[in-house]
């Protein structure tokens, strides 16, 4: 079966993000108002085989664990489509 | 003593760390490809500083999956000497020879100036001939260096004695003034716990030769040689 994941790697909730703090501020410049606060991360997206939706699941946890986050300053999220083949031939 | 200095990809301060090795410290240096598999026999191995694979995904992510680097971690794990200065301190953090991250700094700027740091040990081979009065002026560059660690980890790391270097001001006093980037507790560098793999930030070879009018770094490389068991 084929999967497509979509991962969103994000700062941890406790952690400052200057990149969001520094945009957060750009955004007023351009007198966008009432943005209370602005967070950016990673999307990440995989596509891929797997036997069954929950290896699936598996394969993602552990690329997210084991490279595609930092799970000290990073937490991480993820969505899993299985991959219709509509175009045979 | 021999040393190796790893290139990677990316890598801009290897020749810098090799010079002083060799010209300035008179000590035998080898250059260890990333490729390669094999560390030569050295004694002590430097990862430098530099942009490893383009800081890809984060900085120092994908330079810990090279050959070379299963090696290096190898030799750590046996005991050898490993030393990563600012891209080579976040390399030693994601392979996880080193704990805590290295986030983005605080005013999210890429930071080049000479700063002050002070030892916060004298319980390392990179410490031991340090003077703990005297704050040592080491340039940083980088953009990457606000040293991280959740609660427990910090506490460990304070509670087993390895924080190695603390960002001060001229006259030595730590305060938050003189934390040039918003590392936890000022954070300039760390060991482990076995007290055989060491990183920081600053880069003590850029401030080691007489034409660059500051050598507070040879100390650094001083206190190796003098305080090495090999």
């Amino acid at each position: 079966m084929k999967f497509v994941a979509e991962v969103n790697v994000m700062p941890k909730k406790e952690l400052l993000d200057p990149q969001g703090k520094a945009v957060k501020l750009g955004l007023k410049h351009l007198h966008i108002e009432g943005v209370k606060d602005v967070r950016i991360g990673k999307h990440i997206v995989l596509t891929f085989e797997a036997e069954t939706p929950e290896q699936a699941r598996e394969i993602v946890d552990t690329a997210c664990q084991k490279l595609l986050a930092n799970v000290i300053m990073e937490d991480y999220s993820f969505e899993i489509k299985e991959l219709q083949e509509t175009l045979k031939k | 003593m021999k040393f190796g200095v790893v290139v990677f990809p990316g890598s801009n301060c290897d020749e810098d760390m090799i010079y002083t090795l060799r010209h300035v410290m008179g000590q035998k240096v080898v250059k260890l490809w990333h490729k390669d598999t094999d560390l030569q026999g050295v004694d002590f191995v430097v990862l430098p500083g530099g942009f490893s694979y383009g800081d890809y995904l984060r900085a120092g992510a994908i330079a810990r999956f090279s050959p070379i680097m299963q090696e290096v971690i190898r030799h750590a794990k046996r005991g050898g000497y490993v030393m990563g200065i600012c891209n080579g301190f976040q390399i030693l953090t994601e392979s996880g020879l080193l704990e805590g991250a290295l986030l983005r700094n605080l005013n999210q700027r890429y930071i080049c100036k000479n700063v002050y740091i002070k030892p916060a040990t004298q319980n390392t081979i990179l410490t031991a001939g340090l003077s703990q009065k005297k704050a040592y002026k080491i340039p940083i560059a980088h953009g990457e260096g606000r040293f991280y660690a959740p609660k427990d980890m910090l506490k460990s790391i304070r509670d087993n004695d390895q924080i190695l270097f603390q960002y001060c001001d001229a006259q030595g006093k730590v305060s938050e003034e003189a934390n040039p980037n918003g590392s936890l507790l000022n954070i300039a560098g760390i060991c482990n716990k076995e007290r055989n793999v060491f990183g920081m930030m600053p880069h003590p070879e850029r401030a080691a030769d007489e034409l660059l009018k500051n050598t507070d770094g040879r100390a650094f490389f001083e206190s190796i040689l003098e305080h090495v068991a090999v």
